[in-house]
């Protein structure tokens, strides 16, 4: 892989793009098609959460089959801070950055020890076992998850209207969008790269390889925990279904097919799959024959993802 | 409490060599062919399904388990012919996505094709009654079972140990390109390593038939399991997934077993009750997250 670096036309389309999702609401509202804004909440909050992976897999290097875990803590502690009485966002929300962040940075401590498939596979092991404790919790409703009574309120403000909720992960993802562009090109952008491409020779240069790598771990739980909040916002309820090792591949697959290493792959690949699902499940029950098809041709044909299309990468 | 002991122990065993089957097919792909398949848990429901059919088709376990195996084996080479060689090459991202898409093709199949009610399987009636062993009873089948895995697990030792076929598939998993340039036709080594993996798996799914319910989804579960013992085995060893897997099969079921009554000996009821099933399900992740902590690349590692 290369360095990640944006494309010339990066930064109007991004404008247009901040523009046209600003309008979005107001022009499905127009259309009476209102039922579409909580669809657009999901892909908004989705993109997130692919693209916290994407800043693992695609700039870190490190391929975990464990992102699930951070997401569903994210989840989780939103709905034990409306449990607790928190009912306000400004609060609980960087609660559950805190908390994806920290058991990120517990999990990476000991799996980036590792190298390869076994790295995989031990950020697997962790998710499973989020994903027993969760089950098994019965304080926090085991199996059936943990239900939030409503949404919660930003700054004051009740999230209960879906425009506002929209808003809140549109302002959300632009915040961590903007935090990746900057990040990549930053130093701290520019080492974790180079640690993708030599581990060797970065640790000969003197630079704290582990570290570099466990905060860009727990940086990337901390943001997968704030899509878990919003998405059990979204859904009112944080459920240990969010927790499984299914739910790390769906993301994985969102930022495969999106790009792996490209700022939008992320979120490209998380617009096309959900809308994929939206799609399919229209036209049949069996829709889950149709992605795998359509899945096995991206990998087949179309190996590099789509974002692949748009942005570049120089060497 | 001996014979509750005895009697989880030697469920501990018939689970650890059942996972056995799984876990060597997925150790040799894995190993040999550097390939993540995530659909080998698909493979070992396919399996269970065509096992299934084929006893209500023939009304008889043996020629359904039989049949059923061939079935899959089959399936198995069509899959490695037409998707998996193109994979071998690609890096695991590709691995992971494309065997990801197939499991979720190969459930909705199965759900297209069996419904999604579980599909009943029996054992043979001979054996569906329980047998004396010294003071208590365990159920015949079981013990089928472990003979079985027992049997099938020597087999595969000779094989992969004694054969000149093993030699070759061993010194695949420790260097593909050395062994190619000894002349050694690979492409077709690991047709045959995937098929055989294959059948492994189908066997696994129709004896565990009888036991566990034959539906939708069983196999993520057990493909994690698997991919544990391998992980603690050393990806690549067939010694090292023979030991992963009764380690695995026999902390599993016991620590399910005996957890809770022994955290309710030493904790308040309530809190033990919370505790004992959590910590039972964990246990196998401690203990590999434990093991990776200490050898991170297994007990047995292949490519030493």
């Amino acid at each position: 892989m290369a360095f990640y670096r944006p494309a010339a036309y990066q930064k109007p389309v991004a404008i247009a793009l901040v523009i046209g999702l600003l309008a979005l609401p107001t022009a499905l509202t127009g259309l009476g098609q209102e039922f579409y804004i909580g669809f657009a909440t999901r892909v908004l909050i989705f993109a997130l959460a692919a693209s916290s992976l994407n800043l693992l897999l695609g700039f870190g290097g490190m391929f975990s089959l464990g992102h699930a875990a951070f997401f569903g803590v994210g989840a989780y502690t939103a709905a034990i801070c409306q449990q607790a009485g928190i009912n306000e966002a400004l609060i609980a929300f960087p609660l559950a950055m805190a908390f994806a962040g920290i058991f990120a940075l517990a999990v990476g401590a000991i799996s980036l020890r590792t190298r390869g498939v076994y790295f995989i596979m031990i950020t697997l092991a962790f998710t499973q076992m989020a994903y027993y404790l969760a089950v098994s919790a019965r304080s926090w409703g085991g199996d059936d998850g943990l239900p939030l009574v409503g949404r919660m309120t930003l700054a004051g403000i009740s999230l209960a209207d879906d425009t506002y909720f929209y808003f809140a992960a549109f302002f959300g993802l632009t915040v961590a969008m903007l935090f990746f562009s900057r990040l990549a090109d930053a130093r701290f952008g520019r080492v974790i790269q180079a640690i993708r491409e030599n581990e060797t020779r970065m640790e000969a240069l003197g630079y704290p390889v582990f570290r570099y790598r466990l905060i860009c771990f727990a940086l990337g739980g901390a943001l997968a925990g704030l899509a878990g909040a919003l998405l059990a916002n979204l859904t009112g309820l944080a459920s240990p279904n969010l927790l499984l090792w299914t739910q790390s591949g769906t993301l994985l697959v969102m930022v495969i097919i999106g790009g792996v290493g490209y700022l939008y792959g992320g979120a490209v690949g998380a617009l096309i799959l959900l809308c994929l699902e939206e799609v399919l499940v229209g036209f049949t029950p069996h829709w889950h024959i149709a992605l795998g098809l359509i899945l096995l041709g991206v990998v087949l044909f179309a190996p590099k993802g789509v974002a692949a299309l748009f942005g570049k990468k120089h060497g | 409490m001996t014979q509750l002991f005895l009697e989880q122990a030697l469920n501990g065993l018939q689970f650890g060599l059942m996972l056995f089957l799984l876990a060597a097919g997925l150790t040799l792909v894995f190993g040999i062919m550097d390939c993540i398949n995530l659909a080998h848990g698909s493979l070992y429901m396919v399996g269970a399904y065509f096992v299934a059919a084929a006893t209500q088709a023939a009304d008889s376990f043996w020629i359904g388990l039989g049949a059923g195996v061939a079935g899959a084996a089959v399936l198995g080479l069509l899959l490695e012919l037409s998707l998996f060689r193109q994979l071998y090459k690609r890096d695991h991202l590709s691995q992971v996505l494309a065997t990801f898409a197939l499991i979720l093709i190969a459930n909705e199949a199965v759900r297209v094709i069996w419904g999604a009610q579980p599909v009943m399987l029996n054992p043979p009636d001979a054996l569906a009654g329980p047998v004396e062993i010294g003071d208590f009873f365990y159920p015949a089948y079981r013990l089928v079972i472990i003979a079985f895995g027992l049997a099938v697990a020597g087999l595969l030792y000779l094989l992969v140990a004694k054969s000149r076929v093993g030699m070759w598939v061993r010194a695949g998993a420790s260097n593909r390109e050395m062994t190619e340039a000894l002349g050694i036709n690979v492409r077709a080594l690991f047709t045959a390593v995937f098929v055989f993996g294959t059948a492994l798996c189908a066997l696994a799914g129709g004896l565990l038939g009888p036991l566990l319910a034959v539906q939708v989804g069983m196999g993520e579960s057990v493909l994690i399991l698997a991919f544990v013992v391998i992980i603690i085995g050393g990806i690549g060893s067939i010694r090292g997934a023979l030991v992963g897997s009764l380690i695995v099969g026999s902390v599993d079921t016991l620590g399910r077993a005996l957890l809770p009554t022994l955290l309710r000996a030493l904790l308040p009821a309530d809190a033990a009750s919370t505790l004992g099933p959590a910590l039972a399900s964990i246990l196998i992740y401690l203990l590999m997250a434990g093991i990776l902590f200490f050898k991170p690349q297994g007990l047995f590692p292949a490519r030493a």
